[in-house]
């Protein structure tokens, strides 16, 4: 079995997120990381790995961004990827998600993975939803926010979580799973890992070495468009009820519960 | 001048940095206040490596440099300086004698058990009357037939004492004008490891008083060239002030980290404290020291990895950081106010551990004499 993982690179958790009036695009001027949801998914590959179940060959990171996202992928492999694979070319900037997944998509075809897992979002954009539109484009199953994953006999059982409760699915492999951060807590990389990181293959790949049309891709080749940018409303005070006389207090809050039809 | 981490520095501090949030934030406070050693957290800490940090790899050492190690050092002390002095006592002082001054053989007997975390080392140098005067070693260590006979005390000890400590480097006295540093395993008869002391702070540390009545070693547990005690422990210190400043700089990192969130979710007269002038100021001057010190500390580890002279770049860094947590952490607690002083926010902790950075291997007095001296006083 041949596993792909998506990974990006993201700000930082600790960097205060700014979006660049100019650009409308977030500022990634500070330091970035490894997107930590993304991390689930190589430690998920792992641990099909390391089950014995089925026998994993190999387990590719692959992701596309600037020069910078190589950390990224230098991170991945320390967590336990074989091998990555960065797409990284000036015609790539600015692609929204559409054009980001049909980008990412062809970078897989070219991989011919059984299985391709990503974390559920990223921490930047949060879309939650790169998973489904690579693969549309790979023609595969897609299951997203997988909490719990079985694998045998070329399907998966997985769990995911819905709204209320869990849907239990099977999907035949090949598959795209996104998977939620409750399906597993990613391990550190050993200082062993790291220091050997650099040791394993990294590709790079320009849009045309893997079949990207221009068009489809970068600022022009995005769908969506982002007219303007708003700060959300700020949420309005609560109200406090000071507790002078306790009998008071709780016929209070009694009131203004029932206001609101909440008892 | 190349101010950029590479990329495994990056990232090693990156999951030091995940790793003392995860696994070591949640559980310092407990272990302060219970004075339980983290055995659990050494364990993990050596299952990824960070207790050889810069020991080769041959030994299941890192075979990362000085700079990576500080890093480290670091990041746990931007949490906990009781985890943070465990991990670089074991490698500044316990590890790094054997490594630099030891043969094959006690290379290959100790280096292996200790880079793992397996086991810890302790570096037996400070006497009841040789602290800053260590070359007044009172110890003694006698040649009988193939077996050195040593008597004395040393105190303040950090690692000695645990169920996993494996040995002690001792300086003893080997001759009138002599010094010499032997290696003496835990549980060998006539050594003891004292209770450990009752300390204004790095409670879940080890440390303790050790005394040595006939104790007996084979002729082959000393390290180095017999008489070389001095200029040795003379190195170990060296370096070691690079590890130490690096603590007061993780401390002094941790404490703003903690008056900035506190400051920016407090409010008073209908307005984050954050917002108000004199919190600012004092934010901005600590934010502005500690990057001060971080880039002198860099510097010092980064001039030893060059194999340059580092002695006074490293005392000048350890002054400085000693200093700097003491004082970030004092800000730290007076911007917490009230709150500063109970042991609800990890300031009065930090508060607490800041103190012996200014004291611990070298004073401050002792760094402004090694530094005075380099600048040809």
């Amino acid at each position: 079995m041949k596993i792909c993982c998506l990974v990006k690179e993201v700000p930082d958790a600790a960097v205060q997120k700014r979006i660049d009036p100019e650009t409308k695009r977030l500022d990634r001027s500070g330091e970035n990381t490894l997107n930590q949801f993304d991390t689930h998914g190589i430690e998920a590959a792992m641990q099909i790995r390391e089950g014995g179940v089925v026998d994993v060959e190999e387990i590719v990171a692959v992701t596309m961004g600037p020069g910078s996202a190589q950390r990224a992928l230098h991170k991945a492999v320390a967590l336990g990827a074989d091998r990555s694979v960065h797409l990284s070319d000036d015609v790539l900037a600015g692609s929204d998600v559409c054009a980001t997944g049909y980008a990412l998509a062809k970078v897989l075809e070219g991989e011919s993975p059984d299985l391709v897992l990503l974390g559920q979002q990223s921490d930047d954009g949060e879309c939650y939803t790169i998973g489904a539109v690579v693969a549309d484009h790979l023609r595969m199953p897609s299951l997203t926010q997988v909490i719990k994953m079985d694998v045998a006999d070329g399907k998966l059982t997985c769990e995911r979580q819905a709204e209320y409760g869990y849907d239990t699915v099977e999907v035949r492999l090949p598959a795209v799973i996104s998977v939620g951060d409750a399906i597993n807590e990613p391990r550190y990389p050993s200082l062993k890992a790291i220091m050997g990181a650099k040791k394993k293959p990294l590709d790079t790949k320009a849009a045309g070495e893997v079949g990207i049309e221009s068009g489809k891709v970068g600022e022009a080749g995005s769908r969506t468009q982002v007219l303007a940018i708003n700060p959300p409303p700020e949420k309005e005070p609560g109200e406090i009820i000071e507790d002078e006389d306790t009998n008071e207090t709780v016929e209070k809050i009694v009131a203004w519960l029932e206001e609101r039809k909440l008892i | 001048m190349d101010f950029e981490l590479s990329d495994e520095q990056r990232l090693l501090r990156d999951t030091v940095r995940e790793f003392a949030a995860g696994e070591v934030a949640p559980v310092a406070a407990d272990l302060d206040a219970s004075k339980r050693f983290p055995y659990e957290l050494v364990e993990k800490m050596g299952g990824l490596g960070l207790m050889g940090i810069p020991f080769p790899a041959e030994y299941g050492g890192g075979g990362a440099d000085t700079l990576s190690y500080a890093l480290a050092v670091e990041e746990l002390a931007r949490v906990d300086s009781s985890v943070a002095i465990t991990m670089a006592a074991h490698t500044s002082l316990g590890t790094m004698p054997i490594h630099l001054f030891g043969d094959d053989e006690q290379r290959d007997e100790w280096l292996p058990q200790l880079c793992s975390g397996r086991r810890l080392a302790a570096f037996g140098l400070t006497e009841p009357e040789a602290g800053s005067d260590a070359g007044n070693t009172r110890t003694r260590a006698a040649l009988d037939g193939e077996e050195w006979v040593i008597d004395g005390a040393k105190q303040f000890i950090t690692n000695s004492g645990t169920d996993i400590s494996a040995c002690v480097t001792v300086t003893a006295r080997t001759g009138e004008d002599e010094i010499s540093n032997l290696i003496v395993p835990n549980g060998t008869p006539g050594y003891e490891v004292g209770e450990p002391y009752r300390k204004m702070g790095w409670n879940a540390s080890d440390t303790r008083p050790l005394s040595f009545d006939g104790c007996r070693v084979p002729a082959a547990n000393l390290l180095g060239p017999r008489g070389q005690g001095f200029k040795q422990f003379l190195q170990i210190l060296d370096g070691g002030r690079i590890g130490v400043a690096a603590m007061g700089l993780g401390l002094a990192q941790g404490a703003l980290d903690e008056a900035l969130a506190y400051a920016r979710e407090r409010r008073a007269f209908g307005r984050p404290i954050s917002k108000f002038q004199t919190i600012q100021a004092k934010i901005a001057d600590i934010a502005t020291e500690i990057e001060a010190a971080r880039l002198l500390t860099y510097r010092a580890a980064t001039l030893k990895d060059r194999g340059e002279p580092f002695t006074l770049t490293a005392a000048q860094a350890k002054l400085k950081t000693g200093r700097l947590a003491v004082r970030a952490a004092e800000e730290a607690v007076q911007i917490h106010g009230g709150y500063g002083y109970i042991e609800e926010y990890p300031v009065c902790r930090f508060y607490r551990d800041a103190k012996i950075l200014t004291i611990g291997e070298g004073t401050d007095e002792v760094q402004q004499m090694v530094i005075a001296r380099a600048l040809g006083c």
